[in-house]
């Protein structure tokens, strides 16, 4: 179950408005973010404020069509014309038909300053759609002070971002409700998934919902997040810089690593965000979900038998690999435009679902290096808090060197990796498909950081280093170092070390890869580990 | 002519009753292979072949010598390595680095690993060296068995013109000279072989441009860059004949193979019988092929190919001095394994069979299956890893000749052919089912491939009345390839497919096992609206479906749609109102969009709830880039030269680069009059398909 929030649109308002805030007592928590555009209401409508020869059940009745249509039709073409839909809408195409529950209806802001007073500038809902629904029968909180509800009842939590930002006019009462969201957030961390979708600009203060979430994703060319705009930007360092190129879904996806992923359009995301709710448990205390599955379970993979090319200094795709032994072929990649070194994503074995992480021989070799351990990092324990079991995939010549990354802090960084995978206690199966050379491959889900499974295929090398480097290191100035380097690759540079001792539990036919995962994570389904009691670890951050 | 298979068994009773009428015997053959391989094993041929060349045809060999038990060896470069045909083999020899000329055309490795082997013959298969009289010259002087002709014969047909001269002399009808005034000639390479460097021109700047690009080609190619320009016979049918020679001055014509559908001078399918031979011309044809085959003392399988116009004239074209690529549909037809008869030919063993043994039982098509886009030129190549891959052996009468597999990449370094697909039946009508059906089943991702063409060729009423000419594709498709033109039926079957492949998906992702806590009070929907667009078309489906059955309503017209759905199968066999047909799902992704293999083509299908369909209306449409500034390589291969720098100026027309891929130079040409604004490639690059090559202002 999940919940969220949704925000109504609220386009043109005063810049930045946004946070709202729930008036009356009984509610404590406002809730950021979503904005929708709510917006001049109709002449006649604006008037049922004042009325009170009506009934109560006439005033609700009144207040709940207002509420529904948000800001009013000239607000909802206004949204539309931008190619953007309303809160409501997006509601309806996230959840099951007929399965929203709103609450909230009748919150409006209580600011009285600038004219916000005014009925015209107010608006049932006060900018903000929430309640609960299902997507494909599985409970979801959407947004806002429900997530304490969500949190309680175990549902995950999707916010649809679009606000401008505080409301200015509000002063320092918006800031404590975007402090109120924040600190929800980071309470439901770790206990129930967390979700958002930018659906159009987010800046200040706002933009920190959405970092504290699990997933952010954006919408390409209608969204934005940024803590300051570029008219401060300019202000401020000078530079001139497009919204689109300071804070928009590329920049976010492919540079910052701010966002997971980016989809065409509002459809587009809301429909693969129910796709991706499916992969994903319902909060800690569940397991991961486990769907009908078509695809055979010891299905053989033979394209796997000769993907790994005989030259060792020959890329291949890790993404072929992965779909190849994904049921259907199906993962759904996370930050596929960042750190393209590492590719983590979920898919699913036998219908359950996985967490993969791989290196990616074709970007920069597969090496690790600061964003690439931080992006692997944090998709593990993701996994882990989440009950999803981890399978790794390891072609890893090393971590990257070089002053830039030196100075980086890789070691701070490559540590977040080698933690996240050390205190994982979920199923942990890890392929080496090629290349374990070095402290990557004891970070990379080794047998030594509690591995439950670990194969290698023969085309593994586990290792310290690659041949060349070795030779010269060991055999420094002696001349026959071609015939050293044989002697290396020979002794090395197979599975055979490392098998001996018990560093991997077999070597496995590339082509029985799917059949062997699917087997181990049915036994390991029911898995107890825990660790040491403490408050919390204390992760290289 | 009847349509019997000879089993090995009829072999048999053919081999010691030769006359006996065999059309009496009618033989239901379940068997796969559609030829038989008679081993007698007093017959002693070779211990060790060594096979050089790759894919297919190395594989066709090896799967002959294993029957008549003669180990292999395979040769091989170094990203070959772990190919089909390597593995097939008993030994493997690494002979150089990916470019032809480093590895298969690399005479010192390849006669380096008939000595490390110990191989006594040498298959070349096609293509490569197979008509190279030096190699031939080399293996004679070390005493390994060339399985071809001699010397003197490729020497001799190797030549465009010498071959004309000797066909003139031996009687054979040649095509008119090419002397004096043309109005369309052909240009030529002479030492060229499957069309390659064959260009027409109609006019002189197409002469001298067609001039220029056949001499590289040729230089590059076969490293011998003379040319033969001849009168071009406009409309012809391309047929040939097979023949069969010994030692001992025997020789045999195993009837015609049909070889008119081509593009760009290359055959795409091909069919035995022809249908536009009677017997008359048949013998005419096969008994010059003889002819010509006797007068150059030919030994070993050859084809003789001629030109036929509408009057029934034959005009001989030249003589390959090889196993064809096609030659599977002539083995379907006589029973006989051409390999197995090269191999005894090689060893000195006279021909078993006379004419009158040589049979036509049945009807054979042969479509080669390319890793190429068919709606570029008729198809241009395209490279990938295949994905997935599954032949349609598990039909009856289909014969698949392949030397790749799932996981195989297809690389700009060789020929981009993935399978030949064989089809046999007892009549031309049967074989041509059974190949639809064939290529409904095949499946293969991760290429682009030409099965669109191939489909819509076998399937044009113009191909199944057998009108046709090696004009076929132009003028059939004069705007190029587009295709499989859906009827309104055909729509409907698809957008009901679409839309029942919607819904199982939909209700098989709200299927939870072992979970508690899914909601319990939806009931499962019985009724879906929705809007499926299709090319631009948008249709109101309503679907409500009972069991495995879909009942769909699309714009008032009810198809009723079974099937299994299963979800992860790359087929998707499903009865449309009453009609088995086999579609493939090629994606499904989660905003709805469907790409379904229908009747062979691809189409994009998107399924949309009514919501959706409704709100769609207000989603920006993405601006797509202009492309007529913009040159992108439309297929990966490598740089020949670049013909422009920044800031020239360029007329609309004017070659801007030229890309050379799977040994074919293909001039690329400005969109519009620009200036050039930027270039982004340089002669000697490897470029893939869709990278920028040069942007105009």
């Amino acid at each position: 179950m999940a919940a969220f929030a949704v925000a109504r649109s609220r386009c043109v308002l005063l810049s930045g408005l946004k946070a709202y805030f729930k008036t009356f007592g009984q509610v404590k928590h406002g809730v950021a973010s979503a904005a929708v555009a709510q917006s001049e209401v109709q002449e006649q409508s604006r008037r049922w404020y004042s009325v009170s020869h009506l009934s109560v059940q006439e005033r609700i009745d009144r207040k709940r069509n207002a509420a529904l249509i948000g800001g009013g039709q000239k607000r909802i073409d206004a949204q539309h014309k931008r190619g953007k839909l309303t809160a409501r809408e997006r509601v309806e195409l996230l959840l099951d038909k007929d399965s929203f529950v709103e609450c909230d209806m009748f919150v409006e802001h209580r600011c009285s300053d600038f004219g916000m007073e005014e009925d015209h500038n107010k608006f049932a809902g006060d900018s903000v759609v929430t309640g609960q629904g299902r997507i494909n029968g599985r409970l979801v909180y959407v947004f806002s002070q429900i997530m304490d509800q969500a949190m309680m009842v175990g549902a995950p939590v999707i916010g649809l971002n679009d606000s401008g930002g505080a409301r200015i006019q509000e002063g320092v009462e918006s800031l404590a409700g975007y402090a109120d969201i924040f600190l929800r957030n980071v309470m439901a961390s770790g206990v129930v998934p967390q979700i958002s979708l930018i659906m159009g600009p987010c800046a200040g203060g706002a933009v920190y919902s959405p970092a504290l979430t699990d997933f952010t994703f954006m919408v390409k060319d209608t969204s934005y997040l940024f803590i300051t705009g570029p008219d401060v930007v300019k202000s401020v360092t000078n530079e001139d810089v497009t919204q689109e190129e300071l804070g928009g879904a590329k920049t976010h996806t492919a540079v910052s690593g701010v966002a997971h992923r980016a989809f065409e359009n509002d459809i587009d995301a809301l429909l693969n965000l129910r796709n991706f709710f499916n992969f994903l448990p319902l909060s800690n205390q569940d397991p991961a979900p486990v769907t009908e599955c078509h695809d055979p379970s010891d299905r053989l993979v033979p394209g796997l038998d000769t993907i790994v090319p005989f030259e060792t200094t020959k890329a291949y795709d890790m993404l072929d690999i992965i779909q190849g032994i994904a049921d259907e072929r199906e993962f759904f990649e996370i930050m596929p435009n960042y750190a393209k070194n590492i590719v983590v994503g979920f898919a699913r074995m036998n219908g359950r679902t996985v967490g993969i992480v791989g290196n990616q021989p074709k970007v920069a070799s597969g090496c690790l290096d600061i964003n690439s351990s931080v992006k692997g990092a944090r998709f593990v324990r993701f996994c882990d808090a989440f009950n999803i079991p981890i399978l790794t995939f390891v072609d890893v010549p090393g971590f990257l060197p070089g002053t830039s990354q030196e100075y980086g802090g890789i070691i701070r960084h490559g540590a977040k990796l080698l933690f996240a995978f050390a205190e994982a206690t979920v199923p942990k199966i890890t392929i080496i498909t090629r290349k374990a050379y070095g402290g990557a491959y004891d970070v990379m889900s080794s047998k030594h950081l509690r591995g439950d499974v670990n194969y290698a295929w023969p085309s593994a090398e586990v290792a310290v280093m690659g041949a060349k480097g070795a030779v010269q290191i060991i055999f420094r100035g002696k001349s026959n170092q071609a015939e050293q380097e044989a002697e290396y690759v020979e002794k090395f540079a197979n599975p055979f070390p490392a098998a001996v001792r018990g560093f991997v539990d077999d070597i496995i036919v590339p082509s029985t890869t799917r059949k062997r995962i699917c087997r181990d994570l049915e036994v390991l389904a029911s898995k107890k580990q825990t660790n040491p009691w403490k408050k919390h670890a204390n992760i290289p951050l | 002519m009847a349509a019997y298979m000879i089993t090995s068994t009829l072999r048999r009773v053919l081999l010691v009753a030769k006359h006996a009428s065999f059309q009496s015997r009618c033989c239901v053959a379940s068997s796969r292979v559609q030829y038989s391989t008679v081993y007698d094993s007093n017959e002693k041929t070779f211990d060790k072949i060594l096979i050089a060349n790759r894919g297919e045809i190395a594989c066709r060999v090896m799967k002959t010598c294993k029957k008549m038990g003669i180990k292999t060896v395979a040769v091989h470069s170094d990203v070959d390595a772990s190919a089909v045909h390597v593995k097939m083999a008993d030994e493997a020899v690494c002979v150089g680095p990916a470019p032809t000329n480093k590895s298969y055309l690399n005479m010192d490795a390849i006669m380096d690993a008939i000595r490390k082997t110990g191989s006594q013959a040498v298959h070349p298969g096609y293509g490569f060296l197979s008509e190279n009289k030096e190699f031939a010259k080399r293996l004679a002087a070390e005493d390994v068995v060339f399985i071809g002709p001699d010397t003197h014969a490729i020497h001799a047909m190797g030549d465009k013109i010498e071959s004309k001269l000797l066909a003139k002399a031996a009687n054979v009808n040649v095509i008119p000279g090419f002397d004096g005034v043309v109005e369309a000639t052909r240009v030529i390479l002479c030492s060229g072989g499957g069309g390659k460097g064959m260009r027409i021109a109609w006019n002189d700047d197409e002469t001298r441009e067609g001039f220029r690009l056949s001499s590289q080609e040729a230089a590059s190619s076969f490293g011998d860059d003379r040319l033969l320009i001849e009168k071009f016979v406009d409309n012809p049918r391309h047929i040939e004949i097979q023949v069969l020679a010994d030692k001992h001055g025997n020789a045999l014509w195993l009837n015609e193979r049909e070889c008119s559908i081509q593009r760009r001078n290359q055959k795409v399918v091909e069919e035995a019988p022809s249908t536009f031979l009677d017997p008359e011309t048949r013998r005419a044809m096969g008994e010059q092929a003889v002819q010509l085959a006797k007068a150059v003392q030919y030994s070993s399988a050859g084809t003789v190919e001629f030109l036929v116009d509408s009057n029934k004239n034959f005009y001989f074209l030249e003589m390959n001095t090889r196993l064809q690529v096609e030659h599977p549909i002539t083995e379907c037809i006589t029973g006989l394994d051409l390999v197995q008869q090269m191999i005894r030919v090689a060893k000195g063993f006279p021909l078993l069979h006379k004419q009158e043994d040589i049979p036509i039982n049945g009807w054979a098509i042969e479509s080669r299956v390319y890793a190429e886009d068919p709606y570029k030129s008729f198809g241009l190549p395209s490279i990938g890893r295949l994905s997935q891959y599954q032949e349609p052996i598990h039909l009856p009468k289909v014969r698949v000749d392949s030397g790749i597999q799932e996981g195989s990449d297809i690389s700009i370094y060789y020929d981009p052919m993935i399978s030949k697909l064989v089809t046999y039946g007892a009549t031309r009508a049967e074989a041509l089912q059974r190949m639809e059906a064939a290529l409904d089943n095949y499946v293969i991702r991760g290429v682009t491939h030409n099965i669109p063409l191939l489909r819509e060729i076998i399937t044009h009423p113009r191909f199944i009345s057998g009108d046709i000419t090696t004009n076929f594709l132009p003028e059939e498709y004069p705007e190029g390839f587009k295709g499989h033109q859906l009827t309104s039926e055909g729509r409907r079957e698809l957008v009901a497919t679409a839309a029942a492949l919607y819904v199982s998906a939909q209700l098989r992702s709200q299927r939870f096992l072992g979970n508690l806590r899914v909601s319990t009070t939806p009931q499962e929907q019985r009724q879906w609206e929705l809007c499926v667009e299709l090319e631009k078309g948008s249709h109101t489906v309503a679907v409500s479906r009972s069991g495995s059955t879909f009942t769909v309503e699309v714009d008032g017209v009810t198809v009723e749609v079974s099937g299994e759905w299963n979800l992860a199968s790359a087929l998707l066999p499903v009865t449309i109102n009453r009609t088995p047909r086999v579609l493939q799902c090629l994606s499904r992704d989660a905003g709805g969009d469907i790409t379904l293999q229908y009747l062979g083509t691809q189409f994009k299908v998107r399924v949309l709830s009514q919501l959706v369909s409704t709100l769609s209306a207000h989603m920006p449409e993405k601006v797509p880039e202009d492309t007529s500034s913009i040159l992108r390589s439309p297929m990966p291969g490598s740089v020949v030269a670049v013909s422009v720098k920044p800031g020239d100026v360029v007329a609309e027309g004017q070659e801007i680069c030229v890309i050379e891929a799977m040994k074919m130079q293909n001039s690329l040409i400005a969109a519009k009059a620009a200036k050039v604004k930027s270039v982004h490639c340089k002669a000697g690059e490897t470029v893939g398909e869709g990278d920028l090559l040069v942007q105009l202002e």
